[in-house]
């Protein structure tokens, strides 16, 4: 069990090691000493390209693949549920919000998208053309059950 | 646009996408759908979340020894199934590429060199030296001159051994968490309204208030779950109002019927004007105040918890004093009558139809209201004042320990109630509400730890600012930093942390996961176990105490906090720790360790690893032969139980989704001080502050003071610091998630566009923010989430590379200690 584990530390582990050897090593600061301060990078621009990503694991929030820039969201009006309603996706080929969107805390279905659920971008978030700091080494679980396939003999 | 069209290029896209990145995606047509059960079965087990005191629970799947999915827990009270989005990606946190997996100690030359660089070493070879520099120090300047520095993020068990290791072991109470930073001043107003920590009410109160008021805090981006509940209750019923204060608009105004930005530290006018009105008004509720309340008056001119050479602390009537005098309902009203409606619009710059809209949800008797602080009030100079002025307003109109009638001081920390408050990791506190300066407190504690009379120290050790001082001043040199990352997030960086994380004098150790700033800064680092690596327990914002099991091993050469703390025990001797009179006194603790002392003691050792659930791993009870996290649980309980802070036993809580303490006779309490809830509430009463010997809870004549620093004509605007949703504090673990990384990479500087268009600014202009103490390069926002009036800027603390708290100050809270993060004075360069 601890295998996989291992082996997935153990490559990045010879990566961090040479990685060590300088003094400025906060990965996040790219070797900037502590008292300096770089130049920021210039700002990241949305993603707007409308391709919807594969999730992590399927309960993972999908991530929006369009800006949102503007988008009014507060106690007046959902700018989102004008294409992510249900009545609204014929239209706009957006996917539908989740059902579980409309139970409320009890698990009951209500009418509408429940109201612990209005604030979408707590859980749905765009993403920018930034390119992340470190890699994250987070294995997909269909790569899991190879690997578990593989460890008893493919099935 | 039309949808047809705008699909069809959607498709396009995707094709080419998918065939270019080849092994990435893979097209659903391609894949067998797999549907052997060996296979596709997870094992799903419960955890705490690792991030905010909102304490949701959240179930993880592991397979193969690795987490390959999280939820929200739908059993779970709290969340019930929700998360944010933090929190749905928590499957990722342990597994950024740079994850530590040895001790790194500078060297040069193959010897231990301040000036050296990191080289990987043995566990064994980091403590001898670690072990070397604490016993040199200790015998050439005493307990004083050794120090640790821990955290709201420590579990329940690990807080309790470091805490036991300092204060019994090394005799030093120079330990405080990071808790210091964000919840001090909660706990301040707690002490000193009610005489016993944490909040009386719960979550539930969301489900049943009539109003909500946000004092200073944006839920919606720091305490995204609460903020659905408040949500749900909100706009399910009609008739419910909310309410949000704070200096600059944020993501919460979205749902506010009553938005309300007020100048910096005016909420303290404004908090005395709605008892003004209360009173005016006649809302006093007479029967409630009569039976259940104190006035009093409180010392004024207290200072800002700088230091006591700086001419504002000098110039102070009264620097640091919590005194207070007895004075009647009469004088408290004669007290806040100057704070009118028209001085309150006046000075905060709310508009008074809003400011009336506030005071009035209080003081309608039909309406229950909920209020709600965190940062906002707790990151303020006057921040223990704040909270007891809130507090006032509840007392006043009876609004308290009642389903939906809530004072609610929110927690920043996963467990900065369980294990900072509760545990007592404070620099003046012991279990369970007791503190190091009371004789009787230290016996109950040497008692419990079964130590020779006087082990305790009884003096006040230092707290988080004042530890960064002496660093710098050369007065703590062997220093442990656990679970935090202090560089990035005290104040003042440049003229107080880093030299004093730097001073040859020092010795710094930084137990983390991954290679913060402040693990730069240090001179030892120790890989460190995290989250569901190991057994945990964490303590939330309604007294709700969770559990989880180690659910996946830590990767090799990482250990636990509590593992580090306790196999650091065992390189001590008492004879290298404790004087000779108490040695003397008590021969038979003569040529022990501290981990028998203090860890092998009969009591933490007393459960076997049988007991050990057998679907688990527990890499520290495996290791030392004892299920030391149940032994630790079981010792510090005593603490509380019986007195107003009862725990479960410790397997209870591994199968419910938490408690809220007091839990007496396996119930658990939902609101304190209320007859018809409470347990400690005797005799029939209907209400009992027995936190207070009277049983009453007392109101406080407060007034407005300044700010430390206001802006002027050099350093014209105001910086308030905080977080963003999409990043935990540092961001130490969501900036290695890709996916909330790429949500929010950089920290900008958020302000009005009027002010950037008057210093020529565009947005995503390169910016420096420089203030007397340092400064930052950032870029300009002019269109985010945050529209801060003119004259303030808000730059999230997040980022590395933008370090925000080299411009801070690190003026305090006088009584509570905590940094004020929210009010220094800046001026902005084109960069």
């Amino acid at each position: 069990m601890k295998t996989l584990a291992r082996i997935m530390f153990g490559v990045f582990a010879l990566v961090s090691v040479a990685a060590f050897a300088q003094d400025q090593f906060a990965t996040m600061r790219s070797s900037t000493p502590l008292a300096d301060n770089a130049a920021p990078r210039p700002m990241s621009k949305p993603e707007n390209t409308d391709l919807r990503q594969v999730r992590n694991y399927p309960e993972q929030p999908p991530l929006i693949p369009h800006a949102i820039d503007g988008y009014q969201v507060d106690k007046n009006s959902n700018k989102c549920l004008t294409c992510h309603a249900r009545a609204a996706v014929a239209d706009s080929q957006a996917p539908m919000v989740s059902i579980t969107h409309f139970m409320n805390r009890d698990n009951q279905f209500l009418a509408s998208v429940t109201p612990r659920r209005y604030f979408c971008n707590q859980c749905h978030v765009p993403q920018t053309d930034a390119r992340p700091l470190v890699e994250n080494t987070f294995v997909d679980v269909d790569k899991v059950i190879d690997y578990v396939k593989s460890k008893e003999g493919a099935k | 646009m039309s949808g047809i069209s705008r699909r069809d290029v959607i498709k396009a896209q995707a094709l080419a996408a998918a065939a270019a990145a080849a092994g990435v995606a893979v097209p659903a047509s391609a894949q067998n759908l797999v549907t052997d059960a060996s296979l596709t079965d997870l094992k799903w087990s419960k955890a705490a979340c690792r991030f905010c005191g909102t304490g949701c629970s959240i179930m993880v799947a592991t397979k193969a020894g690795r987490v390959v999915a999280t939820h929200g827990d739908a059993e779970s009270e709290v969340n019930r199934g929700l998360n944010c989005v933090k929190g749905y990606f928590l499957s990722k946190i342990m597994y950024g590429s740079d994850r530590l997996t040895t001790p790194l100690l500078r060297k040069k030359n193959g010897k231990f060199d301040k000036d050296g660089e990191f080289e990987s070493v043995s566990w064994d070879e980091a403590f001898d030296v670690m072990a070397e520099k604490w016993k040199a120090t200790l015998k050439a300047k005493g307990p004083k001159a050794v120090g640790m520095f821990g955290s709201g993020q420590w579990t329940v068990w690990e807080g309790y051994a470091a805490s036991k290791l300092m204060k019994a072991g090394f005799r030093s109470n120079n330990i405080d968490p990071n808790a210091r930073h964000c919840m001090a001043s909660a706990v301040g107003g707690f002490i000193r309204t009610f005489g016993i920590d944490e909040p009386m009410g719960c979550y539930d109160d969301f489900e049943h208030a009539d109003a909500f008021v946000v004092w200073g805090a944006n839920m919606a981006e720091m305490h995204p779950i609460l903020w659905t509940r408040l949500a749900d209750r909100r706009l399910s019923h009609p008739h419910v109002k909310v309410a949000v204060l704070s200096t600059f608009e944020n993501r919460s105004f979205d749902l506010a019927d009553i938005p309300a930005v007020f100048t910096p530290q005016t909420d303290l006018i404004i908090a005395n004007y709605v008892a003004n009105h209360i009173i005016q008004s006649g809302a006093v509720n007479e029967e409630f105040v009569s039976q259940y309340v104190n006035f009093r008056k409180g010392a004024q001119d207290i200072g800002y918890g700088l230091r006591p050479d700086n001419p504002l602390e000098m110039a102070a009537a009264n620097a640091g004093s919590g005194a207070s005098e007895p004075m009647s309902m009469e004088e408290f009203a004669e007290f806040v009558k100057p704070y009118t409606l028209d001085y309150a619009a006046e000075k905060s710059g709310v508009p008074k139809e809003r400011l009336q809209e506030i005071a009035e949800l209080y003081a309608d008797p039909d309406r229950k209201v909920m209020s709600l602080w965190t940062m906002g009030v707790n990151q303020h100079t006057r921040g223990v004042w704040m909270n007891n002025l809130i507090y006032n307003i509840h007392l006043m109109t009876g609004k308290i320990s009642q389903p939906g009638n809530s004072p609610f001081s929110l927690t920043g920390q996963p467990s900065a109630c369980g294990t900072a408050r509760e545990v007592g990791t404070f620099s003046h506190r012991l279990p369970a509400d007791l503190v190091v300066k009371n004789p009787e407190h230290r016996e109950i504690a040497e008692t419990i730890w079964q130590l020779p009379t006087g082990t305790v120290p009884g003096w006040v050790g230092a707290h988080a600012v004042l530890q960064n001082r002496m660093l710098k001043d050369g007065e703590i040199n062997c220093y442990w930093v656990q679970v935090n990352n202090n560089m990035q997030a005290a104040p003042n960086m440049m003229q107080e942390g880093l030299p004093g994380y730097r001073n040859p004098d020092n010795f710094i150790v930084v137990s983390d996961a991954y290679p913060t700033v402040t693990a730069e800064a240090a001179d030892l680092v120790l890989p460190t176990a995290m989250w569901v690596e190991k057994e945990g327990a964490y303590g939330n914002a309604e007294r709700r105490t969770q559990f989880w099991h180690q659910l996946v091993s830590p990767p090799e050469g990482a250990m636990s906090d509590m593992w580090q703390v306790v196999e650091f025990s065992k390189r001590f001797k008492t004879e290298d720790v404790w004087p000779e009179e108490i040695l003397n006194a008590s021969p038979n603790y003569k040529g022990k360790t501290l981990y028998e002392v203090l860890f092998a003691n009969g009591k933490v050792d007393a459960y076997p690893n049988d007991q050990l659930s057998k679907e688990y791993g527990n890499h520290e009870a495996e290791d030392f032969g004892f299920y030391i996290q149940k032994g630790l649980f079981e010792e510090y309980a005593a603490f509380g139980r019986g007195h107003g802070h009862d725990l479960a036993d410790f397997d209870t809580y591994h199968e419910v989704r938490g408690l809220r303490w007091p839990v007496v006779n396996g119930k658990e309490t939902r609101w304190r001080f209320n007859g018809k809830y409470d347990p400690y509430v005797t005799d029939g009463a209907d209400f009992k502050f027995y936190g207070k010997p009277d049983g009453r809870a007392v109101v406080f004549a407060l007034p407005y003071e300044p700010p430390a620093e206001s802006p002027d004509e050099e350093y014209p605007f105001w910086l308030s610091t905080g977080r963003v949703l999409e990043h935990w504090h540092s961001g130490s673990m969501t900036q290695r998630v890709p996916e909330l990384f790429k949500a929010m990479p950089d920290a900008v500087c958020f302000m009005h566009p009027d002010d950037a268009e008057k210093l020529g600014l565009r947005r995503g202009a390169g910016v420096r923010i420089v203030s007397r103490r340092g400064e930052i390069i950032s870029r300009v926002e002019t269109r985010g989430r945050n529209k801060p009036p003119r004259g303030l800027i808000f730059v999230p603390w997040f980022d590395a590379r933008q370090l925000i708290n080299k411009v801070t100050l690190d003026a305090t809270d006088p009584l509570s200690k905590q940094t004020d993060f929210k009010k220094c004075a800046v001026r902005i360069e084109a960069a």
